[in-house]
This record gives C-alpha cells, structure tokens and sequence, in this order.
C-alpha cells in the first residue's frame, strides 16, 4: 500500500505507512516463516525487556524496594487487582495468562513508541492471534465447566420470553465478534497513532510550518504513551470480562 | 471504465465510513461524560467505577472499529 507515494524530491519525504513493513533483519530475500525479520526483532526485545524488568529487576527482593523492583511489583499488583475486580475471586488462578498478555502489550506498545523502532503490535496478524486465543480459550474453558448450561449465556431469562429469541440472535452475534474487535482495536489504535506522529513528522519538512508541526508531533506522542498503556489495559481488562462470562455464564 | 467505476464507489464507500468514527466519538464521550458526572457527586464511590466506564469504553469504541473495519474491506478486500 506504500509504493506508489515515493515522490521524487528530497528532504523528509516518505509514506506515512512506510514504518509498518514487515522486512527481513538480515539480506532481503523472500520472507518465509523462519525469517528472522522486524517484527521478530522486536518481540524478542519486549520479551527481554519483560525479563528485565520482572525477572532480572526483582532478582534481589530488598525490603526497601528498588526503582525496577517496585515497578514490577505495581505491575503484578495493578494486574491482579484488575482480574479480581472485574473477573471475580475465583478467576485468579488464570491471573498469570492475563499478566502475561498484559506486559507483552504494554512492552510491545512502549518499545514502539521509540524512533525508529516496530511497533508488533501494530499487525493485525499478531493481536488477532492474541485475540483468538483469547476467545478459543474462554469458549472451551466455559464448555469445560458447565457442560451445555453455558449456552444459557445467550439466552437471558430476566428479559420477557418474546424478546429472549431475539436477544439470543444478538448475543450470539456479539459472541462471535468478539475476538475481530478485540484484536482490531489493539492494531488499529497502534497504527492510527503512529500514522498521525508520521504524517506531521512529514508536515515537519515545510519550513513555515515546521515549528507547529514539532509541537504538534510532541502532543500527539504524550497523547501515543497515554493509548498505549491504555489500550494494553483494555486488551486484559475485555480479557476478564470475557473470563468472568466462561466462569458465570447465568446472568 | 466498468471495473473503474466500482472502484470509485469502493473508495467513496471507505471515506464514507469514516463518519462512524464520528459516532464512536459521540459514543464514548457520552460514557466518559456520564462518568464524570457521577463521578464529581459522589467522589468516593468513583474509584471502583474506573474499571467499568473503560469497559464502557471498549464496547463503545467496538462499533468505531467495525467501520473502520468495512473502510478496509472495502479498500483491500472488495
């Protein structure tokens, strides 16, 4: 989608999508699935950064904690405050899947935020993996606990019997959308954001409009922090409300 | 000439998506909003809520999305 907008010219002229091409670390052949490419780089370093931060960082476990220890501990507890609120106490136990998916989104998010870098979490591909597992694990964690009876989350016995069929069509409908709005919301957030940083990054080559443009670009990225940590957040917080619907299906 | 038309009318169809970007807009703040409201006569009740209103926001946003999702099919797909 980015090819044809290489104007000639020079300066600060690229596409505004140009920064989410999926490209080959090493060499540029064809991209078979063992290519070591971009998007590999990256999640390999939120990986890292998740290690760094919550393996390497809480290593020494000092009653006075360090900087890093205590950001990792209001991580976890942020994170496990969240999955009892909304999913309920006896969710916990499927706390360390959400804090999982809770740091890989944050450290994702933040690393894409720097110069230059790739943002993973901007592919579809990868928050729809995210989000059909997701959806794959709260449907047959729901048939492994309640048998058929889970089928009673569509069917909601408080409405009047006319309009119970009705609901039932929609719930289902709703049911079934879940993981594409789950997982284009991450993408599309991600994309749209750094689209916009790019397109004033462009406006920035106009000397008039330049100094506008820097503040502009400077708003817009406090703005991309906020929706990153956001967006992280209701990616694991959806998470639990579809948990809390697998564990207590009867409205 | 045939094949051109329908993809102007695919290209019209994606830029007329966007207006349900609008409605997501209107959508979530009206959640926020409420929230706020709620939130500024009875403060200390307003601190369990936080969780809720971004559900709220979340499903509010969804619908946002699913245009968004038409503009792309309409783009690359059709």
């Amino acid at each position: 989608m980015a090819s044809e907008a290489h104007s000639e010219g020079s300066g600060l002229v690229f596409h505004p999508m140009d920064q989410f091409i999926v490209k080959p670390l090493f060499g540029d052949g064809p991209i078979e699935w063992y290519t070591i490419t971009n998007v590999t780089l990256w999640m390999a370093l939120s990986v890292v950064a998740i290690i760094a931060l919550l393996v390497v960082g809480t290593a020494r476990r000092a009653i006075v904690p360090s900087r890093s220890q205590s950001i990792g501990e209001l991580a976890y507890g942020f994170v496990y405050k969240m999955v009892e609120d909304v999913a309920g106490k006896d969710a916990v136990g499927y706390f360390p899947y959400i804090m999982t998916l809770f740091m890989f989104i944050v450290c994702a998010n933040f690393l894409g935020l720097l110069p230059m870098s790739f943002t993973t979490t901007s592919h579809i591909a990868v928050t729809a993996v995210m989000a059909m597992a997701v959806f794959l694990a709260v449907t047959i964690l729901g048939f492994v606990k309640h048998g058929m009876s889970f089928l009673s989350l569509f069917w909601i016995s408080s409405a009047p019997l006319v309009l119970r069929p009705i609901l039932a069509l929609i719930e289902v409908i709703s049911y079934f959308v879940r993981p594409v709005s789950h997982s284009i919301r991450l993408a599309g957030n991600m994309m749209a954001g750094h689209a916009v940083i790019k397109v004033f990054a462009a406006f920035a080559g106009i000397a008039v409009i330049a100094p506008l443009s820097v503040i502009a670009i400077t708003a817009i990225y406090a703005l991309e922090v906020l929706v990153s940590f956001i967006q992280a957040y209701v990616f694991a917080i959806l998470t639990c409300v579809y948990l809390k619907d697998a564990l207590h299906p009867h409205h | 000439m045939e094949g051109d038309i329908v993809q102007m009318g695919a290209y019209i169809g994606a830029g007329l998506a966007c207006t349900g970007m609008g409605g997501a807009a209107v959508g979530v703040g009206h959640v926020v909003g409420n929230f706020l409201s709620g939130a500024l006569r009875n403060p200390s009740a307003a601190a369990g809520q936080t969780a809720t209103m971004f559900i709220g926001i979340a499903f509010a946003e969804a619908l946002g999305i699913f245009s968004f999702l038409v503009a792309l099919l309409l783009m690359f797909a059709v």
